[in-house]
């Protein structure tokens, strides 16, 4: 089955998310649709689907033109969607989540579940998945439920799969075993759309690139070319991904984890007998793949977690046991890593947001009264500083964009006291100018001499931006090495492999 | 992972409590009796001594609460959840011999009063479960209870017939959970407030019509027939169930049909599953095509039918007119029965059993002059669902997507 | 915050513009179309006119024009100024008794909106209240000391009351997770319980009664009547505006409202800010709870004067409207407050000389609160254009 888009334009208000993209996808090929986060790729993907209406531009299969009013149209007519965030019900079976919506049924609409647990056995059989159709899914790792969502996506014997940035979620192991899946699907003759962020997944699986920037479709590129070429394509120029500092001068050790466990709600151990230590004016990183523990380990640091175990030294002082408030306090700057779920109040201004962490406290309230003059006066300043544009220090903070919300946290954090700065994934889908101020901030707050921490799940970023690298995999620490170590060897390390 | 220590403890309490029950109680007998005329056989009066009683109880529970111990201590395993379950009863049962101490206790009249206090709980329950399983929190179940009563009342009246009046209180319920599902689906009011709200309008609007038409003209539209209680043949005289469960109204009896077809339909059909889909995760419902709205639409509205049926029995199977909050916060007490059921429609039923049960008991204790206040037998729902829900007996969740309204992109 | 006023002006005079003040005018309109239609629709006259309606069309229009149009006028006589009245002091009456009405309506309308800006849904006005009654019941009744310092005792007393069975939702919340809105509507049948057990003991009941009723309040612990005997309203009048201005103050002005509302709006980002949840959960429902319970004193102490179970009448339920109409804004809740007390004030008349049940005013106050949740709805009855609003994605 040949799947074209043509000429496809959405647009969200004034945004145009996609403005006339062309794309063709071809049975026996694996096409890879390439573009940084926010360019417009699930947008597309979701026209696809069914999910949206495109306002202009047509789909066209096998060259006839068809119309998706909803998700079931476009599974009916062979499309099938492995999505980024699983559409997976956790309190159901495997076999009830892959039948959903095409249930197999007895009379009367009796289900028939024998019917829907051979159905899963055969997919999985078929493409080796090991599955159980029925385990709980919410009970299974995250490498299985997606297997469970490809099953999902075959069991309407699709034609045209879509992977929908399947990796981010996925151990390297985890991503070598789907890409090898992607392969094998493809060898059956299933036409592929695979979209993703990560050119070297790309490199390795790709018969056909396209790339789209804005929205709009900047070229096509073969699988041959390089990942420089590929980066310069993607965010449309020579990308200078250097972070500009000058060699680490560590004094002192300033903050030290010894033997850190943190339990979850559930009583899982996601953080198991961490040590480290951080020194003025270093930058350690943290690497590893998303769900290792690394965003429990800052939480703990935080206070966030009830349930740890081991000792948090903080320039002489145990932070276990202390309230969120003290580790503030004494000198702790956080850079969550969901600015819009734990860094900000959306629907406060900047300036309320600016005062989040020291609204009690003077100069902001004297008594019980807050100082809303020295507040204007203080936001304004930081605006300034921080270069966060926007119309004005009472501006609700959700109608600011990525980029001048993390300014935001930043100008937060570092205008107290810090004694250590923490910063879990501090770039995450931001553009590549805010990208370049998040780092030098960072930079800065490490050359005033001070410990800093960060959380980073591309490597890159990593070995750019710190000084040694901690790569975490399942709870523990695997190593710490320095930032100049080899690419192939901190990717053995963030499977596991101890070196 | 870690093992709740949380059952064991409150077996450790209930224990506690039966032997503070057993030390306080007096050395008589209590009287039970179990037959009624139209039993096959006769089982005699039989008296029981309220010391044995409640001593075996307490040192039953004590062993109970020995033996969830071992489970969690010595065994490291989870404590069945019987263990928990037979404790509770061995309370309560202590508790009944002590209150009837010195008198008859008549358990047929004792069930027979808690099951008719119970049906339109157990009808509110269930538009509860079909209204929150697919993700529409329903406070509004006693707007449903009392539009029913009303509705089938006032039908039933005009048209003479009860079963246009059933119909009638069918469709009223239905309608009021139309508007819930209106507010909260469409317009995406905080379900909360639209249940809230819409209770106020109901329970206005028909004081005002009780006020005006049914007070101006009872005869034309508050003078509805009554349902007559029959006995099924052969189980209607099994002793104890059978005058108790099969010798009532047929609201009852459909009762007992809805029941079977609602849990049947919520967990073995493609409708059920779709429903809990919905209600957990509407998004992905509706990434395999099922509409989400339709669903939710659907089953709330299904739900509100049959509340209405349940008001239906305040009027024509019980009092046989309607008056002013007929209802007295039966919805509410369903939707304790609901979250203590843990949205299970049989779990449900149950706890509207147990809840109908404490409130007739209150009666039962008025006619022996017990010392009991009543007010703490009506408190007993009210009380035990906060228990639920601040999870002092085990985690108490509702299906993941309730409350939240569904926006399609 | 409103450091720039003037901005604030322009974008309310726009909102009028696009017909977003327009919302809640019209679902007012609305609903009271929707009661004359209903008063109409019960009245036995106009049943009778309806029936002749082809011969006799105009006999039909001015029977129900006297029906709802009397029914409506005895409302306004009731609530604003009857203008039947002999004398000036009557003329006025009604407004003094919508004022009563409005006084424990606000209070806990501004209670409960309290807790909705910090994003706890209180349901349990009515609890409160009584708490707060039976607290300052049981001072006003047994403790006898002067005026000065027992009315005031007695006050603090009930609101302690109110904020003590307010906390204990906020420390449930806080400790186990325990949903507040099942946890109040159950805390309500609770409290009503136990008011009326205790109104059944020699705690709360009267000597020489077999009722459930209370002995009456001392005249030391009553709020001073402001015109005299003949008129129900109270200096609790003047405690509701100062509680008007405090809550204003408090959420607007004060380190603590700010907490309660970032909890409010994200509670995720306030705890990751360092503001202790569970504490500021206690915290709110105290202070909801505390103003239920002043609303409590204003019944006990005020129009009441004796404990009976009714004693929350149904002004917790209609707090909930109140404080929605109010947007949960201090000025929007008395507004809704005063409003709603004279529906409930022109009711009475209405019921009195008209027969109209008082219960059209339930009627056409809940439907005031759906229309305006639902602008959406008020738009289509009325097919007005929505404004250059982006619709959202």
């Amino acid at each position: 089955m040949r799947l074209e888009l043509k000429g496809i334009t959405k647009r969200f208000g004034s945004l145009v998310a996609n403005d006339s993209v062309n794309l063709v996808a071809e049975p026996g090929q694996i096409h890879c649709l390439l573009g940084e986060n926010g360019a417009g790729k699930s947008t597309l993907m979701n026209v696809l689907y069914g999910l949206y209406q495109a306002d202009a531009g047509e789909i066209l299969i096998d060259g006839r033109v068809v119309k998706f009013s909803g998700p079931g149209d476009a599974m009916a007519a062979g499309i099938g969607m492995v999505h980024q965030h699983f559409m997976l019900i956790p309190v159901f079976t495997v076999a009830e989540n892959v039948i959903l919506g095409h249930e197999p049924t007895k009379a009367l609409g009796f289900l028939n579940m024998d019917e829907a647990r051979k159905r899963v056995r055969e997919i999985s059989d078929r493409f080796g998945f090991d599955v159980d159709p029925d385990a709980i899914v919410g009970e299974l790792p995250v490498g299985v439920q997606q297997r469970v969502e490809i099953i999902k996506a075959l069991i309407g014997d699709a034609q045209v799969l879509v992977f929908d940035e399947p990796t981010a979620v996925l151990t390297p192991q985890e991503t070598d075993e789907l890409m090898a899946i992607m392969k094998q699907l493809r060898d059956a003759g299933k036409a592929i759309v695979f979209i993703t962020h990560k050119l070297r997944e790309v490199k390795e699986v790709a018969d056909k690139i396209t790339v789209i920037r804005l929205g709009k479709v900047v070229g096509e590129a073969k699988p041959t070319s390089t990942q420089a070429e590929l980066a310069s394509m993607m965010v449309g120029r020579a990308v200078d991904l250097d972070v500009n500092k000058t060699p680490a001068k560590p004094a002192d050790v300033k903050f030290s984890v010894k033997n850190l466990e943190v339990f979850n709600h559930l009583g899982q151990k996601v953080v198991d007998d961490v040590s480290f230590d951080i020194h003025a004016g270093e930058i350690l990183v943290f690497a590893g793949v998303q769900g290792n523990g690394q965003t429990e380990l800052t939480e703990a640091i935080l206070g966030l977690h009830t349930r740890v175990h081991g000792s948090i030294v903080l320039d002489g002082h145990e932070l276990i046991g202390q309230s969120v408030k003290h580790r503030l306090d004494w000198g702790l700057g956080f850079v969550p890593e969901d600015r819009t779920l734990d860094g900000l109040v959306a629907d406060f201004s900047i300036a309320e947001n600016l005062m989040l962490d020291r609204s009690d406290r003077k100069p902001f309230a004297k008594g019980l009264l807050l100082q809303l003059k020295y507040l204007a006066e203080f936001a304004a300043e930081k605006v300034k500083q921080f270069d966060i544009r926007t119309q004005g220090i009472n501006q609700r903070a959700g109608a600011l964009s990525g980029g001048n919300q993390q300014k935001v946290v930043l100008a937060r954090e570092l205008s107290r006291e810090l004694r250590i700065l923490v910063a879990s994934q501090p770039t995450r889908g931001l553009d590549v100018g805010s990208i370049e101020f998040v780092h030098e901030q960072i930079v800065a707050t490490r050359d005033q001499g001070l410990p800093v921490m960060i959380v980073a799940t591309e490597l890159d970023e990593a070995t750019q931006l710190g000084d040694r690298i901690a790569v975490m995999y399942r709870g523990k620490i695997v190593g710490i090495v320095p930032a100049d170590t080899e690419r192939a060897r901190l990717g053995q390390m963030m499977a596991g492999v101890v070196a | 992972m870690k093992l709740s220590k949380r059952p064991f403890v409150t077996v450790a309490v209930v224990a506690l409590l039966t032997l503070l029950l057993a030390a306080v109680a007096p050395h008589d007998i209590t009287t039970i009796n179990v037959s009624s005329d139209t039993d096959f056989f006769h089982i005699a009066d039989f008296p029981v001594s309220v010391t044995i009683v409640v001593w075996t109880c307490a040192a039953l529970n004590i062993l109970l609460a020995a033996g969830a111990g071992s489970f969690l201590f010595l065994a490291r395993r989870k404590v069945p959840g019987a263990i928990t379950g037979v404790a509770f009863f061995a309370m309560a049962l202590s508790a009944l011999v002590y209150l009837y101490h010195g008198n008859n206790m008549t358990i047929t009249s004792l069930l027979q009063g808690s099951l008719a206090l119970s049906v339109p709980l157990i009808f509110g329950s269930m538009a509860g479960v079909l209204s929150e399983r697919v993700g529409v929190v329903n406070i509004a179940i006693e707007g449903q209870l009392l539009f029913g009563a009303f509705a089938s009342a006032m039908i039933a009246s005009m048209t003479h017939s009860l079963w246009a009046g059933l119909f009638g209180s069918l469709v009223a319920g239905a309608l009021v959970a139309w508007i819930l599902a209106v507010f909260s689906i469409k317009y995406r009011v905080d379900q909360i407030i639209v249940g809230v709200v819409v209770n106020m309008l109901v329970v206005g609007l028909t004081n005002f019509l009780f006020g005006t038409l049914m007070g101006d003209n009872p005869v034309l539209f508050n003078q509805p027939p009554r349902f007559d209680k029959f006995s099924l043949p052969l189980l209607g005289q099994i002793p104890v169930i059978g005058p108790v469960l099969f010798n009532q109204t047929p609201i009852v009896y459909l009762m007992y049909l809805a029941l079977v077809v609602v849990f049947v339909a919520l967990f073995k059909t493609r409708w059920g599953l779709r429903v809990r889909a919905v209600g957990e995760y509407p998004k992905a419902a509706d990434t395999v095509g099922i509409n989400v709205y339709r669903t939710r639409y659907v089953s709330v509205v299904l739900g509100g039918a049959l509340a209405g049926l349940g008001g239906a029995f305040f009027t024509l199977g019980q009092v046989g007119s309607f008056g002013q909050g007929i209802t007295h916060g039966a919805g509410y007490i369903a939707l304790a029965a609901l979250i203590f059921g843990r949205w299970n429609p049989l779990l449900a039923a149950c706890a509207a059993l147990l809840f109908g049960f404490a409130q007739n008991l209150q009666y039962g204790l008025a006619i022996i002059g017990s010392p009991l206040p009543s007010e703490f037998l009506l408190m007993l729902p009210y009380v035990l669902t906060v228990i639920a829900v601040a999870g002092l007996v085990g985690k108490v969740t509702g299906p993941a997507a309730s409350g939240k309204p569904y926006v399609k992109e | 915050m409103s450091t720039e006023k003037t901005s604030r002006l322009k974008v309310d005079w726009q909102s009028i513009i696009r017909g977003n003040a327009l919302i809640p005018v019209l679902a007012i309109v609305t609903s009271l179309i929707v009661g004359g239609i209903l008063v109409a629709i019960a009245n036995t006259d106009v049943q009778a006119a309806a029936g002749n309606i082809f011969s006799a069309p105009g006999t039909f229009f001015s029977t129900l024009g006297q029906t709802v149009g009397g029914a409506y006028d005895a409302l306004f006589r009731g609530s604003i100024f009857n203008y039947q009245a002999s004398d000036v002091a009557l003329m006025f009456k009604p407004l003094t008794e919508t004022l009563a009405f409005a006084t424990p309506i606000t209070l806990t309308g501004l209670a409960l909106a309290i807790s909705f800006r910090s994003g706890l849904f209180n349901i349990g006005g009515t609890g409160q209240i009584i708490f707060g009654a039976m607290f300052a019941g049981w001072v006003g009744i047994y403790v006898h000391l002067p005026f000065w310092i027992h009315l005031p005792l007695a006050i603090v007393v009930g609101v302690i009351g109110g904020a003590f069975f307010g906390a204990l939702v906020g420390l449930l919340k806080a400790t186990t997770g325990a949903n507040e809105v099942i946890v109040t509507i159950m805390f309500n049948y609770i409290a009503g319980l136990l008011l009326q057990y205790l109104l059944k003991t020699p705690l709360l009941q009267a000597p020489n009664t077999a009722n459930p009723i209370s002995p009456a309040v001392q005249d030391t612990a009553k709020y001073p009547l402001l015109f005299g005997d003949t008129n129900r309203l109270h200096w609790g009048f003047f405690v509701m505006l100062a509680a008007v201005v405090f809550t204003w103050w408090l959420m607007n002005r004060s380190s603590i409202g700010f907490k309660f509302r970032a909890i409010g709006h994200n509670p995720r980002a306030a705890r990751v800010a360092g503001i202790n949840l569970g504490l500021t959960y206690v915290a709110v429902m105290a202070v909801s709870g505390a103003l239920a319970g002043l609303a409590g004193t204003t019944q006990i102490l005020g129009t009441e004067q004796h404990l009976t179970i009714g004693v929350s009448a149904s002004f917790g339920i209609d707090a909930i409207t109140v404080a929605l109409l109010g947007r949960s804004n201090p000025w929007g809740v008395l507004a809704a407050g005063i409003l709603f007390g004279g529906l409930r004030a022109g009711a009475v008349t209405m019921q009195a000389e008209q027969a109209v049940p008082v219960d059209i005013v339930t009627v056409v106050q809940s439907m005031i609160v759906l229309f305006i949740a639902a602008p959406p709805l008020v738009r289509a009855i009325y097919r007005i254009r929505k404004g250059a609003e982006v619709e959202a994605f």
